[in-house]
This record gives structure tokens, C-alpha cells and sequence, in this order.
């Protein structure tokens, strides 16, 4: 009798340690999920979740924050998921100024942080680490890859503008870097602004062949409506941030005909894109924004280092792992360039009616093939 | 640069300027009549805006929804006024401030909370899209123009209410000494009611117009109020026509500043800096004219006392 105790203690201990030995794995996501931003938080987490899901691990919990776009409290999230609910990995971060204020103290703790958006130029150049893996793309990519395909278009006189603060500079920086030609004008405005009369008259008074725009959220809603209804008819080309399905949906009408860059397309020809954007479809009723293929991809690639190991048990082959990044991809091939961020196709989506009465982004041909960011040469990695 | 660059700006910056009238005038009335400071003004403008979009999507018509926008603003000024403001005319400016910046608050996460964070969408008329061709080969956008239209409409409707009518005399009564009109035997709650009701419903129909050129969204109702704040000190508390004058200089030297300020600076700076210096400074213009204006006139242009 006392003996079947034993043996049966012995056979739930080394049954719960079996459990614990299944690794649990606990990750953090801190993503803005409201306020003006709220979309790509929303979007990034849904993709996030649906890959999980279809993986049908039950040992990997994600725990989700809002950090409502605010450093701070972002902040005050990651402290409390490192400390108190002992997260293995860290994603979700939309915007770079809350991943600069959080992703290099968590790195230097040692913890791994996955980007599904938010790429600074600091990460993958000076600040890189070699826990930081950015899935989504360096910022300047979208913007660089369109500097390549106005140029390619032989347009010569394009008009850019941007909000004056830095990711507004980077992005005109970035669209210059390989558009070599001549500017009609290069324009800051201000941040949060929402009306563009005197920047749309300037546009027409230019001389210009083409407009180039980085307006993030409201700002670009803004200014292409009012440009649609001022009759300048010059071609509009900006990244996909100021076109995902969301934008596009509210936009309406008035951006038919525009052109925007993008890593990623829902009808990017590949079986698990395909795959991807039924199931993201069915399940939410709404066709996913690039945002939510990158949460995707950071979840598929997170599941497949977790096949290979734990991260708290075997930290280096774990990180070995993510750097293989042997997953399949909603963007096809996926390999990392020697900072942890993508090596990559980016394409063009030109903005087309749907048939139903609203308007999506078509694919219509890649601005350039295995895009590298440039800062690249700057990390010690 | 040309003649026809600097007429369009001029155009922008009055469109600008009466959409400030429209805003201004009502605070500066609320706060001439009722000495009441509103931050809550901006949540009318928003609120106009809101209720035309879905009137607007469901009945298909924009006149319709802009009317009842309009009027909806109006009637949630009413019933602010009714259940909270009047509690607040006897305390102190910063009682009145609390209170109304509470409000706003409420405003924004109740419109928050029924509408979601992404804007709503509304869009211009079919028949004021596309532009005018004007003389000197100027093709101005048809809507704003008819924006500026509607600003004269309204300056000179609440000119003739105030002058000429028996509430304007009511009103310009009230700035005057607001204990003698009601031991005179004026309903003084009504014609406040009333004051306050004509200041949301011009925030709403500002906030209904813009909302077509701009996004619908949480929040769009505070950078306008700001703005509104820095027309009726240029233009002296209480003083609607201050408040016209005061609001055409505003957009006027904010549209003049954005553009031509840069330009003028890429005469000495690599283009670059001269765009990031320039659109720095324009953005304090008409902070910059605000202190330049006060420290001569400290009462603003038009201020009485």
C-alpha cells in the first residue's frame, strides 16, 4: 500500500515534471490596441494569434498589453511582463520611439525580443544586439524601394513630403537615397497636421511629375482626400503604411490609381500566403493589412525556434534557431541579413476597385529584389 | 513663386480663417455673455462632425446631414448647458476649467467607446467636388470656396442678430452688466441657454464642414480649439467682431508662414534645413503674433475692458 503511494507519487511527480519538461513557453506582447494607432496593434496581434492558433500548441501563452502608444507606459508593461509574469520572449511594439525606449534595456537583460513592426535605424545599425530580430522590415525600406521605382518610372521632378519629426526625415532621407534625380521640392509639415491646402497648392504650382508622401494615420486620410477633390491629376506614390486595407477602405475613391511599396501583398503568390489571408479573412471577416502578415510571420518564425529550443534553457541554440529562420513565410523565401533584419523583395500594390464597390491594393511588380537596409554595416554583429 | 501661388495661399489662409470664426465666435460669446471659459468647445465641433457622418452615410445626403449636425451640436449644447454649465457660472475660471476639460474628456472616450479609434469617413458633396477656374489662371477647390461663402453668411447673420435684433440687444445687454439685465426683468437662464446653444451649433457646423475635407475622428475637435483660444485674445474676449478680424490674421499668416517661410529661408540654408527651421518656426507664427499683438494691445484689438 504504502509502496503504491510512493509509486504513485513518484508517477504524478515525474508526470508534472514532464509537463514543466513539455516547456511552457510565456510571451509578451506589448502593442497599442487604442487611440489613433489602434489598427496595427489590433492587426499585428490578430495575425500574431491566428498563427498560434493553427499551430495548435497549448504550451505557448501570450499575454497582451496596450501600451496606447505612450513610451511610459510601455515601459512600466515590460518591467511588469519581464518581473512579475516571467515572459520568455518579447514582441508587439508598433511604434520606434516606444521600441527605443524599451527593446535595448530588455536585450541587455538577456531577454529575446522578436519586432513585428517597429524598426528603427539605431537597431539594426549602432544599438543592433544579438537577441533583436526585426520580421517586419528596417524603416527606410518602403520608403528606399520607392526612390527606386519613381527613378525606374523615369519620373524626374518628384514632389515629397513628410511631417517634420524623425521618422518623417527618415523617410524623405530614405526615398532620396536611391532616387539620385532632381527634386520639384522636399516639404516638411506639422505633425498631427490635418489640413493641406497650402502644401496641395504648392504641389500644382511646382511643376511637379509626381508626388511622393509619408503622412502616417489621420494625416494621410486627410491630405489624399483633400488632394483627390482639388482636381490635380499628378501621380501619387507613397509606402504602404499610408495605404493598408484600412486607409484604403476609408479613403475610398479618392486613391484609385495610387502606387505604394510593400514587403508584403494579400495577393503575393505563394501557397502559404494564400493560406494565410483565407484564414485571416474567414476568422475576422476583413482582409489583413501588412500589419497583420507580419504578426503572422513573427509568430511562425517564434514556433519554429521553438521546435529547436527553449529560450530560457538553451538561450544560443535558440537564437541559432530564430537566425535560420526556417519557417514558411507569408512573403515567401525569409532570410535575415547578419543584423537580424529581413533581406528582402518589396513589392508594388497599386490601388485598384474590388468589384464589390470598395477599393484594395493590387499587386503589380516589385520596385526591388533583396533589399538590404545600409546600416547594416554599422553593427558589430 | 507666382502671383497665382500667392492668391491661392491667401484663399487657403481665409478658408482657414472662417472655419476660426466659426469656432471662435461662439466661445468668445460664451465667455463675453456668461464669463464662462469652455474647453468642452471643441467636443461640439467634433460631435456636429460625428452626427453628420452617420446622417450623411444612411440618408445618402450630405445637406441633410450637415443641417442635422448642426442642429444636434445645438442640442447637446443645450443639454450640457442644462444639466452642468449653469452650475458653473458663479465659481471661479479654474472650476470652469476643470469642469469643461472633464468634459472633453468624457466626449472623447464616450465617442470612443460607440465609434472605435479608426475615423469615419465623409465625403465632400457631388456638387462642390473638383475646382473653379478663377482669373489670373487661379483653379481654386469649389468646396472651399464655398466654405469662405458660408463664413460671410454667418458673420453677417450673427452681425444683423446681434445689432438688430431683440436677443442681440439681450446679449450685447448681458456682456454689459449681467446683474442689472436680470433684476430688469430679463429670463437670464433662457437667454443663456440660448447663447450657449448658438455657440455649439456653430462649433458643430465648423466641425460638420471640415469634417468632409479632413478625417472624423476622436480628438479632432483640440487642435482647432487652440487655435480658437489664440483668435478671440488677438482679437479681445467677448468681441465678435475681434473675433472675424482676429481669426482671418490667424489663418491668413499660419497658411503665409507654412509656406513661405521655408522659401524664404532656402535663400540662405542648404534647402533641407531651411524646410525643418522653416516649418518650425511657422508653427509658432501665430504664437509668436499672439505675444507681439498683447504686449501692445493687452486687451487683443477689439477688447473693451
Amino acid at each position: 500500500m504504502k509502496k503504491q503511494m510512493k509509486l504513485g507519487l513518484g508517477v504524478l511527480l515525474s508526470s508534472m515534471m514532464a509537463v514543466a519538461h513539455a516547456q511552457d513557453v510565456k510571451v509578451g506582447m506589448i502593442t497599442t490596441l487604442s487611440g489613433g494607432g489602434a489598427h496595427l496593434g489590433v492587426d499585428v496581434r490578430d495575425g500574431f494569434m491566428l498563427a498560434i492558433e493553427q499551430s495548435g500548441k497549448t504550451n505557448i501563452e501570450v499575454l497582451v498589453r496596450d501600451d496606447a502608444q505612450r513610451p511610459d507606459l510601455a515601459n512600466s508593461l515590460s518591467s511588469e511582463l519581464v518581473d512579475r509574469e516571467n515572459v520568455d520572449v518579447m514582441t508587439g511594439l508598433i511604434w520606434s520611439n516606444l521600441a527605443m525606449a524599451v527593446v535595448p534595456s530588455l536585450t541587455r537583460q538577456g531577454m529575446f525580443y522578436l519586432s513585428p513592426n517597429a524598426g528603427p535605424s539605431d537597431l539594426a545599425g549602432r544599438l543592433c544586439h544579438e537577441n533583436y530580430f526585426n520580421i517586419a522590415w528596417q524603416n527606410d525600406a518602403l520608403h528606399e524601394a520607392m526612390g527606386q521605382y519613381v527613378r525606374d518610372q523615369g519620373f524626374e521632378k518628384p514632389f515629397i513630403l513628410a511631417p517634420n519629426y524623425p521618422a518623417g526625415t527618415d523617410a524623405l532621407t530614405g526615398f532620396k537615397r536611391y532616387y539620385d534625380g532632381e527634386l520639384a521640392n522636399e516639404i516638411y509639415t506639422q505633425l498631427g497636421q490635418e489640413d493641406y491646402a497650402a502644401e496641395i497648392s504648392q504641389i500644382r504650382a511646382s511643376g511637379a511629375d509626381s508626388v511622393f508622401y509619408f503622412l502616417p494615420g489621420g494625416m494621410g486620410i486627410s491630405f489624399m482626400n483633400q488632394y483627390a477633390n482639388s482636381g490635380t491629376d499628378i501621380p501619387v506614390f507613397g509606402p504602404a503604411f499610408s495605404f493598408d486595407e484600412v486607409i484604403v477602405g476609408a479613403l475610398g475613391a479618392a486613391a484609385e490609381g495610387v502606387m505604394n511599396t510593400s514587403q508584403w501583398a494579400h495577393d503575393l503568390d505563394n501557397a502559404t500566403n494564400r493560406a494565410f489571408v483565407a484564414a485571416f479573412r474567414e476568422k475576422h471577416g476583413r482582409t489583413p493589412t501588412l500589419y497583420a502578415s507580419q504578426g503572422y510571420d513573427t509568430a511562425k518564425l517564434l514556433i519554429s525556434a521553438l521546435e529547436v529550443a527553449h529560450p530560457k534553457q538553451d538561450a544560443d541554440a535558440f537564437r541559432e534557431a530564430l537566425r535560420a529562420a526556417n519557417f514558411e513565410s507569408t512573403r515567401g523565401e525569409f532570410r535575415f541579413g547578419s543584423n537580424h533584419h529581413p533581406i528582402q523583395n518589396v513589392y508594388v500594390r497599386q490601388i485598384v476597385a474590388d468589384g464589390a464597390g470598395g477599393y484594395t491594393n493590387q499587386l503589380v511588380g516589385t520596385a526591388m529584389e533583396n533589399h538590404q537596409d545600409v546600416y547594416v554595416d554599422n553593427c558589430q554583429l | 513663386m507666382t502671383v497665382a501661388l500667392i492668391i491661392e495661399q491667401i484663399l487657403n489662409g481665409i478658408q482657414l480663417g472662417t472655419m476660426l470664426f466659426l469656432m471662435a465666435s461662439g466661445l468668445t460669446l460664451v465667455f463675453g455673455v456668461m464669463g464662462l471659459i469652455n474647453l468642452a468647445h471643441g467636443s461640439f465641433y467634433m460631435a456636429g462632425a460625428f452626427v453628420t457622418a452617420i446622417v450623411a452615410a444612411t440618408t445618402g445626403s450630405f445637406w441633410i446631414g450637415l443641417l442635422v449636425g448642426t442642429l444636434a451640436a445645438a442640442a447637446i449644447g443645450v443639454v450640457i448647458e442644462f444639466t452642468i454649465i449653469r452650475r458653473l457660472y458663479d465659481r471661479d475660471h479654474l472650476d470652469q476649467v476643470l469642469a469643461t476639460f472633464a468634459l472633453i474628456l468624457i466626449f472623447s472616450e464616450g465617442t470612443y467607446m460607440i465609434f472605435g479609434s479608426s475615423p469615419m469617413f465623409l465625403s465632400i458633396p457631388q456638387e462642390l467636388r473638383g475646382s473653379v477656374n478663377l482669373p489670373l489662371d487661379i483653379s481654386y477647390s469649389k468646396y472651399r470656396l464655398a466654405i469662405i461663402g458660408m463664413g460671410i453668411v454667418v458673420a453677417v447673420g450673427l452681425y444683423l442678430l446681434i445689432s438688430k435684433t431683440r436677443l442681440g440687444m439681450r446679449i450685447r445687454a448681458g456682456e454689459n452688466d449681467r446683474e442689472m439685465i436680470g433684476a430688469l426683468g430679463v429670463d437670464i437662464k433662457t437667454l443663456y441657454t440660448l447663447v450657449f446653444a448658438l455657440g455649439a451649433g456653430l462649433a458643430g457646423l465648423a466641425g460638420s464642414t471640415i469634417g468632409a475635407l479632413q478625417s472624423v475622428r476622436v480628438g479632432m475637435g483640440e487642435p482647432v480649439l487652440i487655435m480658437a483660444f489664440v483668435v478671440i485674445v488677438i482679437g479681445g474676449i467677448g468681441s465678435i467682431k475681434g473675433a472675424l478680424v482676429g481669426a482671418v490674421l490667424v489663418g491668413v499668416v499660419d497658411t503665409m508662414g507654412r509656406v513661405f517661410l521655408p522659401m524664404t529661408l532656402s535663400n540662405f540654408l542648404p534647402a533641407s534645413q531651411a524646410m525643418s527651421i522653416g516649418s518650425s518656426i511657422s508653427a509658432m507664427l501665430i504664437y509668436i503674433m499672439m505675444a507681439a499683438i498683447l504686449a501692445f494691445k493687452p486687451n487683443g484689438l477689439f477688447g473693451s475692458k
